[in-house]
């Protein structure tokens, strides 16, 4: 690999590669992403590589690429020039595939996409509902490379951005991103240029650039999809980042969980140092800038900025108070800038088209896309990216395709742990940051949580302050036992030992822990249960008031029980761990209720709906 | 754990307080846990306090102390996974393995971990078990792939 001297020879460069590969060649891409890879798709990649060489095919390359997004529908495998999508391919369907599609030319119906609400069938990927609501311009990339190939990268103009922001120099390049109004992509939503002016004017001998690859917020995983499928770009909106704040050393702190996110960053760096896009003198400017990988070891409050440094320096990750902020005093004191995975990616873009084209999407205040992963009760699962601005309601229903097995929509959650949940009768909201934040909510890092009408609110704000209980530092004493107290509360509900009273000492509690608490984990803890009070009290009040769970979930106010679809297989009882359930062949069985524990197998192994929770 | 092969950890992250998570991530990785004698003698390696190494190693949800079964079933609890059942497939395994989420089964075969989320929502409610995913999971189906490992062993148990 010969470093590249001059931004100029960069396009001299990409003109090389692409030569080699013209826009019509034929590819046929495979996603590789954690949810197909979970289906097999390594597999699948496998099948191809060899029936593409046993049956001697020499026109079509194979492609080896990150997520797609429609993780619902794995594994995906897309056929270029033309966006062909096979869905749901398994390694025995491969040979079949190269040989009448790759090779004869036929479509082979059974694999394409078929609408689950009008039956239509779509032969290719962008004219499939979940596709053609969306703007993707982060993730789109992501089925076009391969995340291993930096020429990939570059082919689809990569580091075209990082040549063109030397070229015009620092001062134009935080101009440009302050005039895009980029705003911070991890949940707070502060603009991406003012921090890093801050940072720039900082006067110190060093200055810091950082990436928070933290991603802890359950349900969201658009920065693991984005660092897998697409590293360069993260890398590249990070060089920029440097040259306009003046730093010569940037760090990216991982999760330890996502170890193939750490495994593509590790090489994509390799690569970048090769061509002379990091180290010394970038692209023969006077820039030195290096980026260094520190893995997190599995803590949620790391995802804040002081915590985040103090793990980085190698103590625990503790948060500090910030009456001096970390763009000026940071990590080992020094001016440092935080952004996040997806906020870093979007600064190449919008160098290379400009803020002027990057304004033009979203709204007024909130400019660009917004990657959310939409998950839980929804049709199609999957990671989307959409204008900011987008209705609730559009993206659950047009790009999510609504509700499976004909239920009802009943909340959606947003902003993981520090967000809240919101009704039906706020669909029609807009999703940008301000938006949701004066709901009650946030639209956080992206999380999009979607529950019908068997999800128990109460459940769910016992789950989010259990997840918080646990993952409270400990360092102030309303959050360490503030959310602990809460959680106990919330559990009383839930077990049916709760009055009216418990409710209106969750919600007076509520206000202290958000008050006293240092870091945005304690301040936004009880936004779950806050909100879920707010907007489904009925449904605390059912527990308390009648001690019974409407959505049927909260186990001690629940029975399960057999109704008269029962055609006495005996399934339920030969699987029942407590062989509680008794009945001879072919007639109605009976659950004994003093035995029964709960564990909810006879529903899981019932084929004729005969097991019903109340 | 050999000492020597901590020594070629902590030569490979650089002998430094800032490299203490790397190092402790890595000795877990060769390890499976912390050893005793590994953080003893990462202290002093780092001339770091053995309180401030205990600190790290307890802090971080990764870390663990005590040994690991040979087989992690790891579940998901993401708010995805929960809202589809994920509490359930924990206890399930409580029931099946006799031991507390968190604990590791006396013959050392079965540790039952959760883990916050590991952005396969997708196919949620999930188990991870030894790094392979087991999407769509059920109770019973758990209970079925736990007695399958179990008879491999050789009936052990």
């Amino acid at each position: 690999m010969t470093r590249i001297g001059k931004a100029s020879e960069l396009a001299a460069y990409r003109a090389e590669l692409l030569k080699k590969r013209p826009a019509d060649a034929k590819v046929v891409a495979v996603c590789c992403g954690t949810g197909c890879n979970a289906y097999g798709a390594q597999k699948v990649y496998a099948a191809f590589a060899a029936e593409l060489a046993k049956q001697g095919v020499k026109d079509w390359a194979l492609r080896s690429t990150g997520c797609h997004g429609f993780c619902e529908r794995g594994t995906l495998v897309v056929m270029f020039p033309e966006g062909m999508l096979y869905q749901r391919v398994k390694p025995e369907d491969v040979a079949e595939i190269v040989e009448k599609t790759l090779k004869g030319g036929e479509t082979l119906e059974r694999f394409l996409y078929d609408d689950p609400v009008t039956g239509e069938k779509h032969r290719l990927e962008h004219e499939i509902p979940f596709y053609k609501h969306q703007e993707r311009l982060i993730l789109g990339q992501n089925g076009q490379l391969n995340p291993e190939s930096i020429d990939d990268y570059i082919a689809l103009g990569g580091y075209l951005g990082l040549a063109k922001a030397l070229e015009h120099g620092a001062d134009w390049t935080l101009e440009e991103v302050k005039k895009a109004n980029v705003r911070g992509r991890g949940g707070g939503g502060f603009p991406a240029g003012k921090k890093w002016e801050t940072c720039r004017n900082a006067k110190s001998d060093k200055h810091y650039v950082i990436c928070n690859a933290d991603e802890g917020d359950p349900g969201a995983f658009m920065d693991r999809s984005v660092l897998e499928g697409n590293p360069h770009s993260v890398i590249e909106g990070m060089i920029i980042g440097a040259l306009a704040i003046g730093s010569d050393e940037g760090f990216i702190y991982v999760r330890h969980e996502y170890p193939l996110a750490v495994k593509r960053l590790e090489q994509a760096l390799v690569e970048a140092r090769g061509l002379g896009l990091l180290g010394e003198k970038i692209l023969g400017s006077s820039l030195s800038f290096d980026i260094r990988i520190n893995r997190g070891g599995g803590a949620f409050v790391c995802g804040e900025s002081t915590a985040l440094m103090a793990s980085i320096e190698g103590r625990v990750g503790e948060p500090r108070a910030k009456h001096i902020n970390t763009a000026i005093q940071g990590l080992y004191n020094k001016p440092s800038n935080l952004n996040n995975v997806e906020t870093w990616a979007n600064i190449p873009l919008v160098i290379n088209r400009g803020a002027e084209w990057y304004t033009s999407i979203g709204t007024k205040g909130s400019t660009g896309t917004k990657i959310f992963s939409l998950v839980g009760k929804v049709n199609n699962t999957g990671l989307v990216e959409v204008p900011m601005g987008m209705t609730l309601r559009k993206i659950i229903f047009e790009i999510g395709g609504g509700i499976p097995a004909g239920r009802k929509f009943k909340a959606v959650q947003t902003g993981g742990p520090s967000g809240g949940c919101l009704p039906a009768e706020k669909l029609d909201l807009p999703v940008d940051f301000d938006t949701l934040w004066n709901e009650g909510s946030m639209m956080g890092s992206g999380g999009m949580i979607v529950m019908d009408d068997r999800t128990c609110m109460v459940d769910v704000a016992k789950y989010f302050l259990g997840f918080l209980k646990f993952e409270s530092c400990g360092k102030c004493t309303t959050c360490r036992e503030g959310i602990r107290r809460l959680h106990e509360l919330v559990t009383a509900v839930t077990e049916g030992r709760a009055t009216e009273e418990t409710l209106q000492l969750i919600e007076d509690l509520s206000e202290t822990v958000e008050a006293a608490s240092l870091c945005a984990l304690g301040t936004t803890a009880t936004n779950p249960v806050r909100s879920t009070l707010k907007f489904f009290r009925e449904e605390y009040l059912a527990h308390v008031k009648e001690r019974r769970c409407p959505a049927a979930v909260c186990k001690t106010l629940i029975r399960y029980d057999i109704n008269e679809k029962c055609t006495g297989c005996m399934v339920c009882a030969k699987r029942c761990p407590q062989k509680c359930i008794s009945g001879e062949r072919k007639k109605l069985h009976v659950i004994d209720q003093s035995k029964c524990i709960k564990c909810g197998i006879c529903l899981d192994v019932c084929k004729f709906d005969a097991v019903e929770v109340k | 754990m050999e000492l020597s092969r901590v020594d070629a950890i902590i030569e490979r992250n650089g002998s430094r307080g800032a490299s203490l998570l790397a190092i402790l991530q890595d000795v877990q990785d060769e390890a499976n846990y912390l050893p005793r004698e590994a953080l003893e003698h990462v202290s002093k390696r780092l001339e770091l306090p053995l309180a401030r190494v205990y600190a790290m190693a307890t802090f971080f949800q990764a870390f663990h102390l005590e040994p690991r079964g040979k087989y992690v079933c790891t579940v998901c609890m993401g708010t995805a996974c929960h809202v589809r059942g994920a509490a359930r497939l924990v206890e399930q395994l409580e029931r099946d393995l006799e031991v507390k989420s968190g604990g590791t089964t006396k013959d050392l075969q079965f540790t039952v971990e959760e883990v916050n989320c590991v952005g396969a929502c997708a196919l949620g409610p999930l188990v991870i078990i030894n790094g392979e995913y087991h999407g769509t999971m059920t109770a019973d189906r758990l209970t079925k792939t736990v007695e399958g490992l179990k008879k491999a062993e050789g009936g052990t148990r």
